[in-house]
């Protein structure tokens, strides 16, 4: 079992034959995700790597193929417009990596959503994973192994620091969600959370968390109130200086609003596990599970 | 980006919003004669910076006439507010006052929409006003598919204003000021104060706005207000090259490719007894000549002991990192420790081109993180 993608997963590629696109398609080919089709306007009725049909519009894409899910690698500036195709053309989940998408797109991009009922992930995120079935987006499938720990993650490559640390110590994963850094993001950690609750596969969660914002201490609220599976926590961004931008649009602390010391505080009134640093993941899920 | 005070009192003038006279000068002369133009009434002499708080440090001055206004500006031109010299100064009629209030627009991470907020108590406590009397703030998410609906403004300028014939000149403020929010591409865009003159007309006497990174590109007249010059030169140098850098006072430089990773390398260093120098982010897909640039401005801190890579490769080939290395080498002179760590994306190819150089690569950040915290406490000498 897993959680957002599986076997089942038939996915469009918005953007197959830009730069990034080609690349990740081509990994997400060689790990077994059944691409059904790519999009490029103007480039309708070519085969991507001679196999995958390329059609101009998602919507096209979905009649002829029954596409279910899409992922977006266009440039940032398009990646609104490719999300609003996404949901018109009426796929359910819609995976957006780009990254540097205006904050101002994204506020009119989520009512639309909610309206229709799709599910965002992203965007600026490195997407997901269900290791052994399907992978959307970027992750390494390499460093995943199937097994019994759900994670979700608002950074990439600490996502990857931390699942690289449970594979190397023999524990799999059901699903790897990396949910974007950004302030406004489609799923958010309550979203992944409840998912891997209702998840019969999923026996432990872990949840790397960062700087900025309240997100991390909803999700602990969540926690206490309503997973009963074990859950282990992290928070990048301690060394932080206050009111500084790393990077991830989100990760910025204004005032004492935010900030690591005060989301770990959170976490640990929920009873959530907190590392002290990425490879105490290993032991703290060894414990619980 | 943060703009200028007088940048962001231009954008609201060509939205429609009233806004008082305003020159902006360079030097004391320039004020001075910038005072005599305003005619012959007080005026406020205002630094440029981009920082908070200018007022409480000293930045804003009454002058009661040209000559005083040029005194003072030549007293703020120079004057240091959080670390951040002025350069510019904002010579502008001092208004008489009846009533201050605060306007603004940001972006809200939980209603996932922009949210308007006014205030009755605005000036310069408003932050105060903001943690002790919360009830005084009142605020209206906006759906940005529609804007500021005329209602929606009315409402906010009631919470404002008894008197209705300013909550008539109120409301199209507000409109106004979410529209160049917009139009700026901006996460917040406020402003404070509001003021009400003895005539009863309604003007904005200062303004904020600070635009989203991310829109620059697609609205090139506002990446034109950028003042480089009042930004860290290393910062400016990381952006030209695609990287976010961010200036620490620790000793242990760090490379990290990825945002959340980063942050967490700095807190290992911190872990493990060391002190970061930097965040600093190469990005996904980097090329050699992004860690080239890296490079050179980690180096160019002196406090700088040793230079901590952490590089998880997904998009980021590992080979393309150690290339950068490589050609970094050959260009200047590296002169403290590199201590790399690499895994992931074409890891094996990364390791044989340093090695080709007699540099090692670790395949684990705990151990590498250790090195590089022993390194820079030894100085800099060879672990």
């Amino acid at each position: 079992m897993s959680i957002f993608i599986d076997k089942g997963t038939r996915l469009v590629v918005q953007g197959i034959t830009g730069r990034d696109g080609s690349f990740h398609s081509k990994q997400m080919l060689a790990y077994g995700t059944t691409i059904v089709a790519g999009v490029t306007p103007g480039k309708g009725g070519q085969r991507f790597e001679g196999t995958v049909p390329v059609f101009n519009t998602v919507a096209d894409a979905v009649a002829a193929t029954g596409a279910n899910a899409s992922v977006i690698y266009v440039p940032a500036n398009f990646a609104a417009d490719a999300i609003f195709e996404a949901a018109d053309a009426g796929v359910q989940l819609v995976v957006c990596i780009s990254e540097g998408v205006p904050v101002l797109d994204m506020t009119r991009v989520m009512p639309y959503l909610r309206e229709k009922g799709v599910r965002l992930i992203g965007p600026n995120c490195p997407g997901l994973i269900s290791p052994g079935q399907a992978k959307v987006g970027i992750i390494p499938g390499s460093i995943c192994v199937p097994g019994p720990v759900g994670l979700v993650s608002r950074s990439g490559t600490l996502t990857y620091e931390v699942v690289y640390q449970l594979t190397r110590a023999g524990i799999g994963q059901t699903t790897c969600v990396g949910i974007g850094g950004d302030p406004i993001i489609g799923t958010n950690f309550i979203d992944c959370l409840a998912a891997f609750q209702a998840d019969p596969a999923t026996k432990a969660i872990v949840m790397m968390g960062e700087i900025g914002g309240t997100d991390e201490q909803n999700a602990a609220a969540f926690v206490k109130a309503k997973v009963t599976k074990p859950v282990v926590g992290f928070i990048a961004g301690q060394t932080a200086p206050p009111g500084r931008r790393m990077g991830h649009a989100g990760a910025i602390i204004s005032g004492s609003s935010g900030t690591a010391a005060e989301k770990i505080a959170a976490f640990e009134a929920a009873g959530i596990a907190v590392m002290k640093r990425p490879l105490d993941v290993v032991q703290l899920i060894t414990e619980r599970l | 980006m943060n703009i200028h005070e007088y940048q962001a009192r231009e954008l609201l003038r060509n939205a429609g919003i009233p806004v008082p006279p305003g020159e902006v000068a360079t030097t004391a002369a320039e004020a001075k004669a910038a005072a005599e133009r305003l005619g012959s009434g007080k005026v406020v002499v205002k630094a440029q910076v981009h920082a908070g708080g200018r007022g409480k440090a000293g930045g804003v001055k009454l002058a009661d006439t040209p000559r005083e206004a040029g005194e003072i500006a030549g007293r703020i031109l120079g004057m240091k507010i959080k670390g951040l010299t002025v350069e510019k100064v904002l010579v502008a009629p001092a208004a008489d006052i009846k009533s201050e209030a605060y306007v603004g627009v940001i972006v809200d991470r939980a209603s996932q929409s922009p949210v308007m907020m006014v205030s009755p108590a605005g000036g310069i406590d408003i932050e105060e006003v903001a943690a002790k009397t919360p009830e005084k703030i009142f605020k209206t998410p906006v759906d940005a598919r529609y804007g500021l609906l005329t209602h929606q403004a009315m409402a906010l300028a009631f919470r404002l204003y008894d008197d209705v014939t300013l909550v008539r000149q109120a409301a199209p403020i507000l409109q106004k000021l979410y529209r160049a929010f917009v139009d700026a591409g901006a996460s917040l865009a406020e402003i404070n104060p509001l003021v009400v003159t003895p005539r009863n007309e309604v003007v904005a006497l200062d303004a904020k706005i600070v635009v989203d990174d991310n829109e620059l590109e697609r609205r090139p007249a506002i990446e034109a207000l950028r003042d480089a010059a009042s930004e860290n030169p290393f910062e400016v140098q990381a952006r030209e090259a695609n990287l976010t850098y961010i200036k620490l006072d620790g000793n242990v430089g760090c490379i990290v490719n990825g945002a959340g990773l980063a942050m967490a390398t700095m807190d290992l260093v911190k872990y493990y007894g060391g002190e970061p120098a930097n965040f600093l982010d190469i990005g996904g897909s980097s090329n050699p000549d992004k860690v080239v640039a890296a490079l050179r401005i980690v180096t160019a801190d002196p406090n700088v002991k040793a230079i901590l890579f952490n590089i998880f490769g997904g998009i980021t080939r590992c080979d393309d990192v150690a290339n950068g290395i490589v050609a970094a080498a050959k260009q200047f002179t590296v002169p403290v420790p590199i201590v790399i760590r690499l895994t992931g994306t074409n890891e094996d190819a990364a390791v044989k081109i340093l090695e080709s150089v007699g540099m090692k690569a670790m395949t684990d950040m705990d151990q590498a993180v250790q090195q590089a915290v022993e390194v820079a406490r030894k100085g800099g000498a060879a672990a």
